[in-house]
């Protein structure tokens, strides 16, 4: 080890920011001045912040946040060089760390290794207790494991919440003479971007908890099926299943248990619908990504029709902690109801964006404000869209909702995949509408007719409020065909139609009725289209 | 391409095979990566079916279904533009517009000289710095419409020269 490390923030925004090449550039300066035996640059994936990159000098603590190469030079040559610190570069840690005012109460378990280690490097996962919970896990009987995550009170983070250990349980119970398990890597929800971040950051943390699960259900093959677009993630990902391979972590007797377990990636190629799980099965099966019809379920008949289990990226990313530390811990953070944390990611007019582990319970001030700084610009906020896309778009007044697997039930704000969307005062109701009513007549993969006709029929209407050319028999009409889209259609796709549309509608009345009725747009952005010369003069 | 190179990339994946079956739509990837100008002619889709021992019809219902492929040729630089919400909102209707009138082309189309394909793609992952747009394999994010016209005139000015 070398008395001085630096740490520098390449995840995937980071990168946009130009974050590679700083840290060549940061490399080569440390070479060129012969401080190879002091200085260490690693790269670490997100330190917090998005309006540089981040870059961290130990054991000095010291923050900065990196805009060119000249800053570069400057911190080489200042600091490490002569150990004065560039003040003007200097961020407060506390624009990193959440804001002490609302006392966030960060509790790192999914994101634990993020920014800490080097995801390349097995070793570091390693020294973090990396594969201890697998070890562990081994010892046990696999019933053991499995009453472990179902007393944990672990639910499915992809979204829809069913308990992990019943789904490890239903699988387990199966008799076959092969069983997979399966990753949803497919991240695909509108402003979700925390599978990616994890998949980048700490790979071995998801392959560590799928052997496991493996292990407890009786499964010897896995699948990671990751969108085709995350080319990070993937070679991560894959750098990590290598090195597992090498180390013992996969592949026959694992551990000297006699339990083996073969890993491999799939890369999706473009089609939100995969999201869902047996569309993501038929996906892997080399077929266009269509959703079966359920019941059956995956853990009794899944990939190439053999018991299946299916878990979110950060679902897994849970298991080898609780594994570790045992279930009393995990339930007692959180809610009642909802052990454990959820990573948020916030998105949208906010004066600082990114993801942030907090428990579950949380209210969505606390994420809005405490983490992200309020509104940007100074404007006010108009909405808050929550749990992604298919989630529900809320007024400010009902901030304080708690998130958890009950708000939806209690209070009818969504906490899906732990999307927080800040929609400022400068937008319309209707254009965000019509945004998200597109997003899904674009991903209907057109099985089933209630779900293709009726995102096309939504469309339809909302263009023509836009235009400012409909009337209110065209409203009621779009909020009858929400509901009877989302009673008729076949998976989950369409069937959540009616949660975006029918929240915005009701919380935005007045502005949907305004279009219709007074042909106005409250933000000015809804025009009524230039009348086209006319081709026939008389 | 030829069926030799198909058998070669094939015989690669198989070390990758956990099931038969499991690595079709790996196999396109790795093909379509070959062709500049991003799409798998319909007699390569015939020899990857021959290969993979599939019906050509597999073949062509996978191709057609994930928007990531293509059948026919686009432009050598796919414009990926991402039109979800957490891009709308802080700009990303703009750049939409912009894109399609500064390249005169709508969503799928290809410009006349063969250079830009422009194409929706749903949330990149990226909206900590949104909005973005993917051009190949490279992202590009906290755009503004001037970062666009720069990029965009970039690429083309790489091409005259």
């Amino acid at each position: 080890m070398t008395p001085i490390t630096v740490l520098v923030s390449v995840d995937s925004n980071s990168i946009l920011l130009g974050a590679k090449e700083f840290v060549t550039y940061l490399r080569n300066l440390v070479a060129n001045y012969n401080m190879d035996s002091l200085v260490t640059v690693l790269e670490t994936v997100s330190l917090g912040s998005y309006n540089g990159v981040t870059v961290q000098v130990l054991p000095d603590d010291v923050y900065y946040s990196i805009k060119s190469k000249d800053d570069v030079r400057k911190i080489v040559e200042e600091h490490l060089l002569k150990g004065r610190q560039v003040w003007d570069l200097t961020i407060d840690k506390s624009s990193i760390k959440p804001a002490e005012k609302f006392e966030l109460k960060e509790i790192r378990i999914v994101t634990r290794n993020i920014g800490s280690i080097d995801p390349k490097n097995i070793d570091e996962y390693i020294a973090r207790d990396g594969y201890f919970a697998l070890s562990k896990a081994l010892k046990m009987k696999p019933e053991e494991v499995i009453k472990e995550v179902k007393d944990s009170g672990l639910k499915g983070r992809g979204g829809a919440g069913f308990p992990t250990g019943l789904k490890w349980e239903l699988t387990a119970k199966v008799q076959a003479d092969q069983k997979y398990v399966v990753c949803n890597a497919d991240e695909g929800e509108p402003g979700t971007f925390k599978d990616r971040l994890i998949m980048e950051g700490d790979p071995h943390s998801v392959i560590e908890a799928m052997t496991i699960a493996g292990y407890a259900v009786g499964a010897s093959k896995g699948y990671i099926y990751i969108r085709g677009e995350y080319y990070n993630s993937v070679e991560n990902l894959r750098k990590a299943i290598k090195d597992a391979y090498e180390y013992g972590f996969l592949g026959e007797d694992i551990l000297g248990s006699g339990f083996s377990f073969d890993l491999t990636v799939r890369l999706g190629a473009g089609a939100y619908v995969c999201g869902e799980e047996t569309a993501l099965l038929e996906s892997i099966e080399g077929k266009s990504g269509k959703p079966r019809l359920k019941p059956p379920y995956p853990p009794e008949n899944g990939l190439f029709g053999k018991p299946t289990v299916i878990n979110n990226v950060e679902t897994f990313a849970n298991v080898p902690q609780i594994i570790l530390n045992g279930a009393s811990w995990f339930k007692s953070i959180g809610t009642p109801n909802s052990a454990g944390t959820k990573v948020f990611c916030l998105a949208g007019d906010v004066n600082r964006r990114g993801m942030v582990e907090l428990p579950m319970g949380v209210t969505v001030r606390e994420v809005l404000y405490g983490f992200g700084g309020g509104v940007r610009g100074g404007r006010e906020l108009k909405m808050v869209q929550t749990g992604g896309l298919a989630g529900t778009f809320i007024g400010p007044d009902k901030l304080d909702t708690p998130l958890d697997y009950d708000s939806m039930r209690k209070y009818g704000v969504s906490l899906g995949s732990g999307v927080i969307l800040a929609i400022d005062s400068s937008h319309c109701a209707v254009d965000i509408a019509l945004n998200t009513m597109e997003f899904f007549r674009h991903e209907s993969c057109g099985k089933c007719t209630p779900c293709r006709e009726g995102t096309r029929l939504a469309c339809e209407i909302l263009e023509k409020m836009t235009k400012l050319e409909a009337t209110q028999e065209d409203l009621s009409y779009l909020e009858e065909i929400a509901s009877l889209t989302a009673d008729a259609s076949f998976c989950g796709l369409g069937q959540s139609i009616n949660v975006p549309l029918l929240s915005l509608i009701n919380n935005f009345r007045n502005e949907f009725l305004k279009h219709v009725n007074e042909k106005e747009c409250s933000v000015n952005l809804c025009k009524k289209p230039e009348k086209k010369a006319k081709a026939f003069i008389k | 391409m030829d069926r030799l190179e198909i058998k070669k990339i094939v015989e690669e994946l198989r070390e990758e095979q956990l099931v038969e079956g499991d690595i079709l739509i790996y196999l396109l990837h790795r093909v379509q990566d070959h062709y500049q100008s991003h799409y798998i002619p319909p007699e390569i889709g015939e020899m990857v079916a021959e290969e993979l021992n599939v019906s050509p019809s597999k073949v062509y219902e996978v191709l057609t279904f994930y928007s990531m492929f293509a059948t026919k040729p686009r432009g050598k630089y796919i414009i990926r533009v991402c039109t979800s919400l957490p891009c709308h909102v802080p700009g990303g209707r703009e750049i939409v517009e912009f894109l399609k009138k500064k390249l005169d082309v709508d969503f799928g189309d290809t410009t006349k000289d063969g250079l830009f394909t422009l194409e929706e793609t749903s949330c990149l992952g990226l909206c900590g710095v949104s909005p973005v747009i993917m051009i190949n394999d490279d992202y590009y994010g906290d755009l503004t419409v001037e970062k666009v016209e720069s990029i965009i005139e970039n690429l083309k000015g790489g091409e005259a020269r």
